[in-house]
């Protein structure tokens, strides 16, 4: 049975006046069937960029190479009807902006009317009927349906995203930084959502992208770590946070606050330096520049990932792999 | 329940503007030296030697000027509510008469070019904003419609089609030979009258119209909420629906805001075409310092403005949810 | 937080083409008001003046001419001069070409010193509404509203027909007094939006005086802003003023470009067609509002690059 989605050496680039911006480049993974896959990295890393060119891409993002393959078809080289069609059905996302996602002024029984319209639903009250199940079973009153996004509460408006993007019982989730600007108390209520959504089956899969390693603990069954366009760190989660490879995963694991450790202090301990610019990104090692292991031909040969147990793999040169250049 | 409050609230606004544009006619002349009434009266109209002392004495008793300042604000005010305004010394007739008979021109002539220029202002400006090359076009066009002076443009139209082509009448309402009636001849003449007028203020209020419905599509298309239905595979079609949408309940309100603008508009234009609304009225009494007429057409304005503001308004809470919320809270 | 350096975009705002345009035709005839003068012998009232020992005799033949005319006039002592009328000349032979280029500075001068007052007042009153809050914010925003509902147009012609002689500066101020609210009501919320900001915040912190606060942080915010509205605020004065005078309240000392428009439709111009005397006025105030819609598009584009479009 292949993977619900395979990304094979993926090349999303931004096209700017100056030359392109190599956003993602030649990522490779994969989300199977019933797992929450977790995204991981700082912002900037490309990592936001990956998710949405599986969903829109719009100039001037720019698909110069690489597949998709979700449910056996190229979501690159799909016509715009298609793609169109297998949104929200099959492929569906939370977005970063959920609290603001919903137009204001329109009920949200007819927005999500409008949409489902579009994809081949004929019966009105049917898609009425499963919106108010849905939103009972969220916790938010029946009668939301029935209200304009404006008079919720932001984190009503949250949860009343969620089940309008889940509502089809799409097969992939995309979930993208959909906590971070939310509070603690929220944050959990998301998540727990996310895994309540697994239990009942209404989604197959979720791939989550986060900041915040934290995070990924709690959902992720798998993750990767992306740093500048690249992976550089990819496996199950337990293992990931607990003895993590890469020097950035490591670093990123130790900035965690702990139990017992007041958030200032462990705040103070972010990682030094910039990410490299992604325009003219070096041959390199990408993260070299910050790297407290760094050694000579770092920044001469770029590190390819390496399996250091099943299915955990890590780009860098402590752990070999310099030789497939 | 937000939408009651926000009634009491636009009612408040609206009759504190009220108060404070009355107060302001009733304080002018007050603050002028001497004798309000004088100060009213020393237009250079030139009155009959004995007229002058007839009005005099009408006005001391209407206004009690002998009497307290607040004696005398109250029964401004209550000469105002019974039609009162003064007297025109300038047409020799009631301001209310005057007033009464040249504001149904305004509406006939404001009315239709306000509406229908936001229809199809608004209608352009949506398919500029969408489409980039037809956008390139007339964009400069409308920016070029939008700074031209209403009664300029008026200017343009009587000369190129009223005396070049000789295609329309172009002063007055009807012709002079006719008396208003409900006759054939007449309302053809009327309609006939009508036409460049209309047209004057129609044309370059479209240009506003355009631009600002432009904007506000780019500016909508770019919201969360069209991305969010985009992400979901909504169709182009779905998503211009949305965006025009919300685009077009600025422009509603715009229509509130730009009214006063348009008034001062319809003013000047009628002055080119001889049209007997309020404009010329206001240009008659401001040249000849007939400053009773001046202050009645003044209040008449602004109760006018006024109370479109407030229908606007009220269609607006209905029409945007956004309003009725944010009255919710707070 | 990426501040850019003034200068960057003062270079950003002329490499814009819109910019480029506004500011170019605005530049032209700001130039053509201060040299126009130099092209036409005769005076800002159309007419020729002769010095006579110590004063000014003016001469005119009184004939109605089409542009591009030349014709001869005796001067009061006698002397033939050959005169040329660029534009022709109005009803009573005076030369329009000369009335239109010392009108257009009259009608700059006012829309200038209008939008100056317009907008200090509405920055100041809109600045300290949304900086301060409570009750005087309450106060300062009902009164914005009051006068944004009220029309303008009609407190101007209220306000002008009491005075009975009325420099371009009388004019100028009541104009100014008038258009301030649109100023203060977005002064107002782009302090509100400013001042929760963090860098306000921390000056707050740190123990800055009010006045060190506005005018080290919020106002360097707020230039480009304030810029903006000031230019919104000439091309209003600019119609206002143009307005004022075609109905016969302009400045009664000195001849303007709506002033020319109002003498026109006064002696008939436009059914005897003659196009050289209400064409060109109304021609450049248009062209004037257009260069400022454009400058004021540009800047947007630059501060607000949002609404840039395609490959610009």
């Amino acid at each position: 049975m292949s993977s619900l989605l395979d990304v094979r050496n993926l090349k999303i680039y931004y096209k700017t006046p100056v030359g392109y911006v190599k956003a993602v480049d030649n990522v490779s993974f994969k989300v199977e069937k019933g797992e929450v896959f977790g995204v991981a990295g700082e912002s900037g890393c490309g990592k936001s960029t990956l998710v949405h060119s599986l969903i829109l891409r719009k100039p001037p993002m720019v698909h110069m190479g690489g597949q998709a393959v979700f449910k056996g078809r190229d979501l690159m080289q799909l016509s715009k009807e298609e793609e169109r069609r297998i949104k929200y059905t099959e492929l569906s996302i939370i977005p970063q902006y959920a609290m603001n996602a919903l137009n204001p002024t329109k009920k949200i029984k007819d927005i999500v009317w409008d949409i489902a319209r579009e994809h081949g639903y004929e019966d009105r009250n049917e898609v009425e009927k499963l919106l108010r199940e849905r939103l009972a079973m969220v916790k938010l009153s029946e009668k939301v349906a029935d209200m304009y996004p404006v008079e919720l509460s932001g984190g009503m408006r949250q949860r009343a995203t969620m089940v309008v993007s889940t509502l089809m019982n799409p097969d992939l989730l995309i979930a993208d930084e959909v906590t971070s600007a939310l509070d603690v108390t929220t944050q959990r209520v998301v998540l727990e959502l996310l895994n309540y959504f697994m239990e009942q089956d209404i989604v197959k899969s979720i791939i989550f992208v986060t900041h915040d390693l934290a995070l990924l603990d709690k959902i992720a069954d798998r993750f990767m770590v992306m740093y500048a366009g690249k992976v550089v760190e990819m496996g199950p989660t337990e293992e990931l946070i607990n003895e993590p490879s890469h020097p950035y995963t490591t670093m990123l694991v130790e900035s965690l606050p702990k139990i017992g450790v007041r958030y200032r202090e462990t705040k103070l301990k972010g990682i030094p330096g910039y990410p490299i610019s992604l325009l003219n990104p070096p041959k390199g090692c990408r993260f070299y520049t910050r790297c407290p292991y760094a050694m000579e031909h770092c920044p001469k040969v770029e590190p390819s990932l390496v399996e250091i147990e099943e299915g955990h793999v890590v780009a860098c040169h402590l752990y070999g792999g310099e030789s497939n250049e | 329940m937000g939408f009651k409050k926000y009634l009491a609230r636009k009612t408040g606004v609206y009759l504190i503007t009220f108060l404070f544009a009355v107060t302001l006619n009733w304080l002018r002349p007050r603050l002028m030296p001497g004798n309000p009434i004088e100060a009213m009266l020393s237009s250079n109209l030139g009155l009959a030697p004995g007229e002058k002392e007839v009005l005099m004495k009408y006005y001391s008793q209407l206004y009690g000027l002998d009497k307290p300042l607040w004696e005398q604000f109250v029964n401004f005010w209550v000469s105002l509510f019974h039609g009162n305004l003064g007297y025109s010394i300038l047409y020799k007739a009631p301001v209310t008469d005057l007033i009464k008979h040249a504001l149904p021109y305004d509406v006939v002539i404001l009315l239709p070019a306000i509406a229908l220029s936001w229809l199809v202002g608004n209608w352009l400006g949506a398919i500029a904003g969408k489409n980039k090359r037809y956008d390139r076009y007339t964009m400069p066009l409308f920016y070029f419609l939008a700074s031209m002076p209403y009664f300029w443009f008026a200017m343009l139209l009587v000369y190129f089609v009223g005396v070049r082509a000789g295609w329309l009448p172009y002063q007055g309402a009807y012709a002079p030979d006719l008396i208003p009636s409900f006759s054939g001849d007449f309302i053809a003449s009327f309609l006939k009258h009508w036409i460049l007028p209309f047209l004057s203020l129609f044309i370059v209020m479209i240009g506003s119209w355009a631009i600002g419905m432009r904007n506000m599509i780019i500016y909508e298309l770019e919201a969360d909420y069209v991305r969010y239905l985009e992400a979901l595979g909504g169709s182009e079609k779905l998503l211009t629906k949305h965006a025009y949408r919300n685009a077009i309940l600025p422009q509603v309100t715009g229509l509130a805001l730009q009214l006063g603008l348009m008034v001062a508009g319809a003013i000047a234009t009628e002055i080119v075409f001889n049209y007997p609304g309020i404009g010329i009225l206001i240009m008659n009494a401001a040249l000849s310092q007939d400053y009773f007429l001046l202050q009645g057409a003044f209040l008449m304005v602004v109760i006018s403005v006024l109370a479109a503001n407030f229908i606007i308004d009220l269609i607006y809470a209905f029409i945007d949810p956004r309003v009725r919320t944010s009255y919710t809270e707070g | 937080m990426p501040r850019r350096s003034r200068m960057d975009t003062v270079k950003i705002a002329f490499r814009n083409r819109k910019f480029q345009f506004g500011f170019g035709l605005l530049m032209f005839f700001v130039l053509f008001a201060l040299i126009g003068p130099l092209f036409t012998p005769f005076a800002w009232d159309g007419l020729y003046y002769e010095k006579v020992g110590k004063i000014e005799l003016a001469s005119y033949s009184g004939r109605h001419l089409p542009p591009m005319s030349h014709e001869e006039i005796y001067t009061y002592t006698g002397k033939k001069v050959e005169v040329l009328h660029i534009l022709g000349t109005d009803i009573q032979g005076k030369d329009v070409y000369a009335q239109l280029v010392y009108g257009l500075r009259t009608s700059l001068w006012i829309a200038v010193l209008a939008a100056v007052i317009g907008t200090i007042l509405g920055v100041t009153i809109g600045f300290v509404a949304g900086y301060k809050g409570g009750w005087i914010d309450e106060i300062l925003m009902m009164v914005v509203n009051i006068m944004l509902v009220i029309p303008a147009i009609v407190l101007l012609i209220l306000v002008a027909a009491y005075l009975s002689a009325r420099s371009p500066e009388i004019q100028a101020i009541i104009i100014g007094l008038t258009g301030w609210p649109w100023v203060a009501r977005a002064v107002r919320s782009q302090t509100l939006s400013l001042k929760n900001r963090e860098f306000v915040s921390l000056a707050r912190l740190a123990g800055q005086s009010d006045s060190k606060i506005i005018f080290g942080e919020i106002m360097p915010n707020m230039v480009s802003y304030v810029f903006m509205a000031g230019i919104l605020q000439f091309s209003g004065a600019i119609l206002a003023s143009a307005t004022l005078d075609f109905i016969g309240l302009g400045p009664t000392t000195m001849v303007s470009l709506g002033n020319i428009l109002q003498k026109a439709i006064a002696y008939n111009a436009l059914q005897f067609g003659w196009w050289w005397w209400f064409i060109p006025p109304g021609v450049i105030i248009t062209l004037i509002i257009t260069a400022l819609f454009f400058v004021n598009l540009g800047m947007e584009e630059v501060f607000n690059p949002r609404l840039r479009r395609g490959g610009e």
